[in-house]
């Protein structure tokens, strides 16, 4: 029907890259991630909808009707919440290396330099 | 490598990977003409044979347990990361936070007006989050997302200016407790289903009428496991980051 949703999930992906690439602060690098990660949401549910379905709750609609896939669904929730963990992990090991050494500019990491 | 390198890499490799991309995208089904066939047996089976009526809750607690588990313990996992990374950094500066008892920090001076609106919203945020939780096999939630929107009830008492209100609602001892709990229940009931019908994460517990509160066999309870495991998770590492931004604070005054 339409490359849209692909479309869209590609870009997002590529922008966030961007976003981690370019970034002079880690917290900008870490939030590009996010971004990155957010590409594949739109990948999962773009493959399991199939045109005209309906959610895949049938608390108030017959079983019988034609629903998107359930599958990806779950995938995405797993996603979601790995995405979390791994921003608080990114995260604090930013706080670490601020404290270390007193920038967030990826650059000053010396560690990393040497 | 420097930030110019760094680009001019991304300038090359960027255009060839969104190629490569578009390719790959290009060979998955069309959107909108799916034909997984799991997808549709989990539909027709789910409600049939668990009574539970949103779909993704039943596959994520029944179907895919086992993953959930797994989910459970990488969150779990996580937080204790987190928690390690962040203390080790914390204990230098405890006595600065120490002498620190007053709401003097930098979230204080919330006006009255943000006061009056963050005391409306801790009761509708955990109320919410507690409906999302019980409600997980009826309608869309589940422990995950309802445990979110409940951690976001005591995080408006931060929002009203009250840190240290808020750390002494929900201590860390709570929400450590809080997230074990979550995660050592969910374990119990998969022993139990052992127990009981000889498979881990099996339901043992009677299907009820599908749409009711007390239905899906054990799923409510693996969703207030859950709920509780998320919500002491999430809380922990934000009470963890805050205090990191309090002595941060600390520090730069002296």
């Amino acid at each position: 029907m339409s490359f849209l949703p692909y479309a869209a999930a590609a870009w997002l992906f590529l922008v966030g890259l961007w976003g981690v690439v370019s970034s002079t602060n880690l917290v900008r690098a870490v939030l590009s991630l996010t971004v990155v990660q957010s590409s594949t949401y739109l990948v999962l549910l773009g493959i399991g909808f199939r045109s005209g379905a309906k959610a895949p709750v049938v608390a108030d609609i017959p079983q019988s009707s034609r629903l998107v896939d359930p599958v990806v669904q779950v995938l995405v929730l797993t996603d979601v919440v790995i995405e979390a963990t791994v921003t608080a992990l990114l995260l604090a090991l930013v706080v670490q290396a601020h404290k270390r050494f007193g920038s967030l500019d990826p650059a000053d990491l010396r560690i990393l330099r040497d | 490598m420097t930030r110019r390198a760094r680009l001019a890499l991304f300038a090359l490799a960027g255009p060839a990977f969104a190629a490569v991309l578009v390719i790959g995208l290009h060979g998955l089904p069309t959107f909108g003409d799916y034909h997984g066939v799991y997808g549709l047996l989990v539909n027709r089976i789910e409600p049939r044979l668990r009574h539970a009526t949103d779909i993704v809750t039943a596959l994520n607690f029944d179907i895919r347990a086992f993953d959930t588990l797994g989910e459970e313990f990488i969150l779990f996992t996580s937080v204790s990361g987190v928690a390690l990374l962040l203390r080790r950094l914390r204990v230098a500066d405890e006595h600065a936070e120490r002498s620190r008892g007053t709401e003097d920090h930098r979230f204080a001076g919330a006006s009255a007006g943000v006061r009056m609106s963050s005391l409306l919203l801790i009761p509708l945020l955990i109320a919410l989050g507690g409906y999302v939780v019980l409600h997980g096999a009826l309608t869309p939630g589940g422990g995950f997302q309802g445990g979110v929107v409940m951690a976001a009830g005591p995080l408006a008492v931060l929002v009203a200016g009250r840190y240290l209100i808020m750390k002494h609602l929900a201590p860390e001892w709570l929400l450590e407790a809080a997230d074990s709990a979550g995660a050592a229940g969910y374990v119990l009931m998969g022993v139990g289903g052992l127990i009981f019908t000889g498979v881990l994460l099996k339901n043992f517990l009677p299907l009820g009428t599908p749409g009711e509160l007390l239905s899906a066999g054990m799923m409510p309870l693996n969703s207030i496991a859950v709920g509780l495991e998320v919500t002491g998770a999430f809380l922990l590492v934000w009470t963890e980051f805050l205090d990191q931004a309090l002595i941060t604070t600390g520090g730069e005054e002296g």
